[in-house]
């Protein structure tokens, strides 16, 4: 079996420094990371490998640094690593992300053998979108299955896949075919380690570096701010309020004195409340 | 002035400010389409937060405003068409088919590309739930358009595009995006973000009927069976009037029982940030902000919580928020209308034991009285 996974490498921190006077982001200095979600997706690729026989490579678009992710991804024991990078990508949005992500892929699937999953994170957490993997499904023609929480089981001779999905107010099961591409949700599996066979494989390993043109891309004007329909326009940090909260005196009180003040405080602000409050209570 | 597409086109301003006079085929597209989700019978309330949203934006461009229903035929179908007629839409295309039963992405996709593609919408939007996340991804993809998501905020600009409003960077910045040369523009938007509208007075509108050619053999995805949350009230979390949330400062996951018996006394649900979740002291359905739940409730609780930018966003639109903190400059003070600068582990037990006294009848009574 061979399971491709796409991550991606983005800033750690939750204090990124917004610039005072251009409001720009201050990038320098914020270590990355591999985008924690994809982890649980990296980790469910090495599973059904571990299980089933196979290669897991990962792949990512970004920057020559973002050959740091794809090496620490290497030591949690992939298998081989691809590294998507131009200048040519410099601000893609979505759609023009999952268009150079899906030639990668199948450029990949042409080198090296067609994969028979394909898996991304549910989302980043500094896009935050959740549309990448859909994308990258759509334009390659593979049956998606979002959110996936479980692989109940997977049959290579069928080629069926049968997946619990979060959806609202409960877990779907789907049964689907492959190939096909699978975003994973967080908090289903412990993340491994890796050996420490896997930490010296890593160092040694060559990544895989293509431009657009090694992975087959002719059509530049899909690609970065041109192959972007969206724009951005306008950059600027969130309003701040007024003023700050009203606190309540809490020197030589109890704190039952506290919580009367405190719900009498709230009762004022809110006095409608109260009687639903007191409704809800009783029911 | 309603259409405003017909005003001439400022100067072009570099690519970012670049101001797009519409190819001839775009100006086909009209209308401002919401999706109306409907999974197991129910229309999620997003929808008719988007409906209301959707009615601002068709009254600026002087367009109609439709809903889009896809399921199979039935009383639910039905209803959801009739919903968005009584919040507002003038029209609705309805897609009926019994492959449209449970969500599948390929049917879904299907239904609303071929929608799109016939009828071509100005702008579509769907709520930022698991189901209209997938769809929209997919269906964007096909169309080749672009699409914002998580939007914030939306409006219309002079020249009748849309400026879809998100936080960037976990919600440390807000950035407005612009679909430049493509239609539809497409946009979801996260349930709770968008003020609930009133119910309009108005009961009929135009139902367009549409079929999609797709018969269930040609879809290779089967949906076995579906487990709800049931009991489990963290469907409601979004929608709860009263929340009560615990944060780091808590301490221990044993101290959380402070937070879940203070909600169960005043009859609210109850949440966490984020590192309760990564901890494993609460399920990731109940964690709030950015990556969590966006929250609306009319009285907010929070104890023990910084007040980071990625918690703020998920909790910004409540009415009132109360907290509780020992560090007297957490941020959380910031954007709080009422604070009490104390050990939450010894307050809350005392707090829950004077609403409980102030809430039950009998003391209701002895003030009536
Ligand atoms: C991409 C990204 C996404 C994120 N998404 C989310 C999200 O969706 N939701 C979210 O919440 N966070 C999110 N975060 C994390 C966020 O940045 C903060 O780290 C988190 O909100 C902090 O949680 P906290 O306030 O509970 O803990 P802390 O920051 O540790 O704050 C604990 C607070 O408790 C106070 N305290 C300590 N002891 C007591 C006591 N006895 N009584 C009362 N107060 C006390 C302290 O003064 C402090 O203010 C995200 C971060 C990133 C990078």
């Amino acid at each position: 079996m061979h399971i491709v996974i796409c991550i991606k490498q983005v800033p750690d921190s939750a204090q990124i420094r917004v610039h005072p006077v251009t409001n720009t982001i201050m990038r320098q200095g914020v270590p990355t990371i591999i985008n924690p979600y994809d982890l649980f997706a990296l980790e469910e690729a090495l599973k059904l490998r571990d299980a089933h026989g196979g290669e897991v490579t990962v792949l990512t678009m970004g920057p020559p640094m973002a050959e740091d992710a794809l090496r620490k991804a290497l030591t949690y024991g992939a298998d081989r690593a691809v590294l998507l990078t131009d200048r040519y990508f410099a601000g893609s949005d979505t759609l023009a992300t999952s268009f150079a992500l899906s030639q990668a892929i199948a450029k990949i699937g042409e080198t090296f053998g067609t994969p028979d999953i394909v898996f991304t994170g549910k989302q980043t957490i500094d896009g935050d979108t959740a549309q990448v993997g859909p994308g990258i499904a759509k334009r390659l023609d593979l049956l998606q299955l979002t959110y996936v929480a479980k692989i109940a089981s997977i049959d290579l001779n069928t080629r069926e896949i049968t997946v619990e999905r979060r959806s609202e107010g409960g877990t779907q099961t789907l049964m689907s075919k492959l190939p096909c591409l699978i975003t994973m949700l967080e908090g289903t599996n412990e993340i491994r380690r890796g050996s420490l066979d896997d930490a010296l494989r890593a160092a040694r390993s060559r990544i895989v570096k293509w431009s657009a043109a090694d992975a087959g891309i002719e059509d530049l004007t899909k690609c970065g701010l041109r192959g972007s329909p969206t724009v951005v326009k306008r950059v600027f940090a969130p309003a701040a309020r007024a003023e700050k909260a009203e606190q309540i005196e809490t020197t030589e009180k109890t704190p039952r004195d506290l919580a009367d003040e405190l719900i009498a405080g709230i009762f004022s602000r809110q006095p409608a409340l109260e009687d639903e409050l007191a409704f809800d209570g009783d029911a | 002035m309603l259409n405003t597409k017909q005003g001439t086109p400022p100067p072009a301003a570099g690519r970012a400010g670049m101001k797009k006079e519409l190819p001839e085929h775009f100006k086909d597209y009209r209308h401002v389409w919401v999706f109306i989700e409907l999974e197991r019978g129910q229309v999620h309330p997003v929808s008719f937060e988007l409906l209301g949203e959707g009615r601002k934006l068709a009254d600026k461009l002087g367009v109609e405003l439709a809903g889009v229903v896809l399921g199979p035929a039935g009383e639910a179908t039905l209803y959801a068409v009739a919903e968005a007629f009584a919040y507002g839409a003038d029209l609705a295309y309805l897609v009926e088919a019994p492959l449209l039963e449970d969500y599948r992405n390929e049917p879904f996709t299907k239904a609303m590309t071929d929608l799109v593609t016939t009828y071509k919408p100005e702008i579509l939007l769907l709520g930022a739930t698991t189901l209209g996340r997938d769809l929209a991804g997919s269906v964007a993809t096909t169309l080749l358009t672009g699409l914002t998501a998580d939007c914030t905020e939306l409006d219309v600009d002079a020249e009748g595009s849309l400026a879809a409003t998100r936080p960037t960077f976990g919600g440390s910045l807000l950035c407005t995006i612009y679909t430049l040369n493509c239609r539809p523009q497409m946009a979801t938007v996260r349930p709770r973000v968008m003020a609930m509208p009133q119910r309009v007075n108005k009961p009929i509108g135009r139902v367009i009927q549409h079929d999609v050619p797709m018969i269930e053999e040609e879809i290779v995805t089967k949906a076995l069976g579906f487990l709800s949350d049931g009991q489990s009230s963290t469907a409601n979390l979004a929608y709860a009037d009263v929340v009560v949330a615990g944060g780091l400062g808590l301490g221990a996951a044993e101290n959380l029982k402070l937070v879940k018996n203070l909600a169960r006394a005043i009859g609210a649900e109850y949440g966490c940030s984020r590192p309760l979740v990564q901890k494993g002291w609460m399920p990731a359905d109940r964690q709030i902000g950015q990556t969590g739940k966006t929250i609306r409730p009319k009285l907010y609780i929070a104890a023990g919580i910084s007040g980071a930018i990625q918690h703020r966003v998920g909790v910004g639109g409540a009415d009132l928020i109360v907290a509780i903190n020992t560090d007297r400059n957490a941020p959380i003070f910031d954007f709080a209308h009422l604070g009490v600068v104390t050990d939450a582990i010894r307050f809350l037990p005392s707090l829950t034991e004077v609403f409980t006294h102030r809430l039950s009848p009998h003391s209701r009574d002895k003030l009536a009285n």
